[in-house]
Formats: C-alpha cells, sequence, structure tokens
C-alpha cells in the first residue's frame, strides 16, 4: 500500500511537472468517474462472495474442486470462471472464497485464469470494440486451453513445494 | 455501454439469486453474509480508491510509443518476450492494455507478439497484482498464480505462430 502511495505521489508530481494543474485534475476527474462507476460492483462483487462462501457447502466443495478433484475439477473451475460476471472486484472475492471453503491452488489457478482470459466480461466491453472482432475472437480460441494448463501445472508445483499441505 | 448495462445485470441477478439461496437457508445466514461482505467492502475501498485514482497518474507517465516500440514486426521470440515483460509492465485498466495492443497491431507488430502482449497483460500486469489481486486474495496464492502463468503467454504465441492466425 505505501509503495503504491508513493509511486501515486511521484508519478502525479511528474504529471503536474509536464501538465501543469490542468493535467493533473483532468486525469484526477476521469479516474473518479471511474471509481464512482465501479463501487457498485465492488460492493455486489464483495456480497457475491460472502453469499458464496455461505452456501456453499464445504465438503463438496473440497471433494470437486480440492486437492484430489482431478481433472474434472479443474474444469470446473476454469468453467466457473469463464461464466463468472463482472470485473475483478467480482472475480478475486469469490476465487478468495472458494479457497477458504476448500478448493485448491490449481483449480482456483484455473478459474482465475479462464476469467482473466476467456471470461465474457472484459472481452465484451473492452477487447471487442478496441481490439476488432476477428483479433478477439481468435485470442479466446487461442487461450481455451490455457486455464486447465495453468491449474494443471500450478497444481504439480504446490505439491512440490508444499508437501505437507497435501495431506488430507 | 450496453454491454455493460447487461453485465451489471447479469451481476446483481447472481448477487440476487444466491442471497435468495442464503435466505432460503434461514435469515440468519442471509444477515450474517450480509454483513460479512459489506465489512470486505469498507474494507477494499480505499485500497481501490488509491488502485482506481493512482492509475491514471502512473499510466500518464510511461510513454506508450516505448511499449509499442517493443512489439515490432518480425520480432520472432525476441519480439514475444520482450512483449510479455512489456504487458507484465503495463499499469492502467481495460483500455489502456487494449489500446496499446491495438496500436501495436495497427503499426505493424506481429499477431503473436500482440497475442502474447495481450496475455500477459490480463494474466500478470504487475500494477493489476498488487491493486486488484493482493487487496482480495491471500498474497502467497497471488504470486504461486503469477508465477505459474508466466510461461503461457509463450504458449498462446506458439500456437498462434502453428495455426497462422489471427
Amino acid at each position: 500500500m505505501i509503495t503504491i502511495g508513493v509511486l501515486v505521489a511521484a508519478s502525479a508530481t511528474l504529471v503536474y511537472r509536464r501538465d501543469g494543474v490542468d493535467g493533473v485534475l483532468d486525469i484526477l476527474t476521469r479516474d473518479l468517474t471511474l471509481f464512482g462507476g465501479i463501487l457498485p460492483r465492488v460492493l455486489a462483487g464483495c456480497l457475491l462472495g460472502a453469499f458464496i462462501a455461505e452456501i456453499l457447502p464445504h465438503e463438496k466443495v473440497s471433494r470437486s474442486l480440492g486437492p484430489n478433484s482431478g481433472l474434472k475439477g479443474l474444469l470446473i473451475g476454469a468453467a466457473f470462471g469463464a461464466i463468472l460476471p463482472g470485473g475483478p472486484f467480482t472475480a478475486y472475492p469469490v476465487a478468495s472464497a472458494l479457497l477458504a471453503v476448500g478448493a485448491d491452488f490449481g483449480a482456483t489457478i484455473a478459474m482465475v485464469v479462464s476469467w482473466t482470459l476467456i471470461g465474457y466480461g472484459r472481452a465484451v466491453a473492452w477487447e471487442l470494440p478496441i481490439m476488432g472482432t476477428d483479433f478477439t475472437l481468435w485470442r479466446i480460441v487461442i487461450s481455451l486451453p490455457l486455464p486447465l494448463l495453468a491449474g494443471a501445472l500450478g497444481r504439480f508445483v504446490y505439491v512440490r513445494m508444499y508437501p505437507k499441505d497435501d495431506v488430507e | 455501454m450496453s454491454a455493460a448495462l447487461l453485465i451489471d445485470i447479469i451481476l446483481w441477478g447472481s448477487v440476487a439469486a444466491v442471497g435468495f439461496i442464503a435466505y432460503r437457508r434461514g435469515p440468519k445466514v442471509l444477515t450474517a453474509s450480509l454483513r460479512e461482505g459489506s465489512m470486505d467492502f469498507v474494507n477494499i475501498v480505499p485500497r481501490i480508491a488509491l488502485g482506481v485514482i493512482g492509475s491514471g497518474y502512473i499510466a500518464a507517465v510511461i510513454p506508450q510509443e516505448i511499449i509499442t516500440g517493443w512489439l515490432g514486426p518480425n520480432s520472432g521470440w525476441f519480439g514475444v518476450a520482450t512483449a510479455v515483460i512489456a504487458g507484465a509492465a503495463t499499469p492502467g485498466g481495460p483500455v489502456v492494455g487494449f489500446s496499446i495492443g491495438a496500436v501495436a497491431l495497427k503499426a505493424g507488430g506481429g499477431p503473436p507478439q500482440v497475442i502474447a502482449y495481450v496475455i500477459a497483460w490480463a494474466l500478470f500486469a504487475f500494477q493489476r497484482l498488487l491493486l486488484w489481486e493482493i487487496p482480495f486474495m491471500p498474497a502467497r496464492f497471488v504470486w504461486f498464480r503469477a508465477t505459474v502463468s508466466v510461461p503461457f503467454p509463450f504458449v498462446a504465441a506458439a500456437i498462434a505462430m502453428a495455426i497462422g492466425k489471427p
């Protein structure tokens, strides 16, 4: 937090020296608008995460997304990430909730990676208009196997890095 | 704009749906999760304020031409590697990352390099890890996930080269 604060202050100073007060205020208004727009979604994400943590049965999650869930667990994680609505403010609280109720690193990685690469939220809102349909669609097609591979690699490395955690 | 609205509807619809399930489990479950979720929200808002309001300044001081220059045409695997580093270093929100990708593509950057750039940026843009992911998730998981993700922009570039698309 402090590092980021310092970095932001330094950048703001540089902007001030380059563009003056107008430049600083310009960015501030734009980012405040963005912040105001994001706030309700952050609230929605936090509530979604809390509800999911509360209603998901722990044994069931650790069975279907835990360390011994195999390829099926990775597939469930990836599918979940792909359909999850919202931005980072939704995906990260939900992923955190999954970890808390017994999903392993592998399945959670599959979920987060799938959300970033295949999730429609960012693709529809930003990538399609900016990058164009052709690029976006091929980029998503190429990305399809990656959540499973990342989850599998994550699980493979995790078991070797923290062998004790694997005892269920 | 309508896409954003649709996403909001799906998002709040999902909240209402899981909220209803929680309510069916008993009003206590509902109020407990409401309190839990609101506390998370209150804790996270200051960090996000710093992130969102700060990222504009960070993005403003890093000239985009430098990043696009790295993604040059026919740069091969060296270009892919620099694209991955550029993706990790790109600050700011979705607009910044995709805009740089679009500029690079228009300036004649190779599609595999741009794919590697976009995917690296989506997977482990450093600023997003710090500002978004760390506040919400255990730091150990975040670093682990980012490290495990490192090979995948290269994998994506290899697939793009192999199939000759986009």
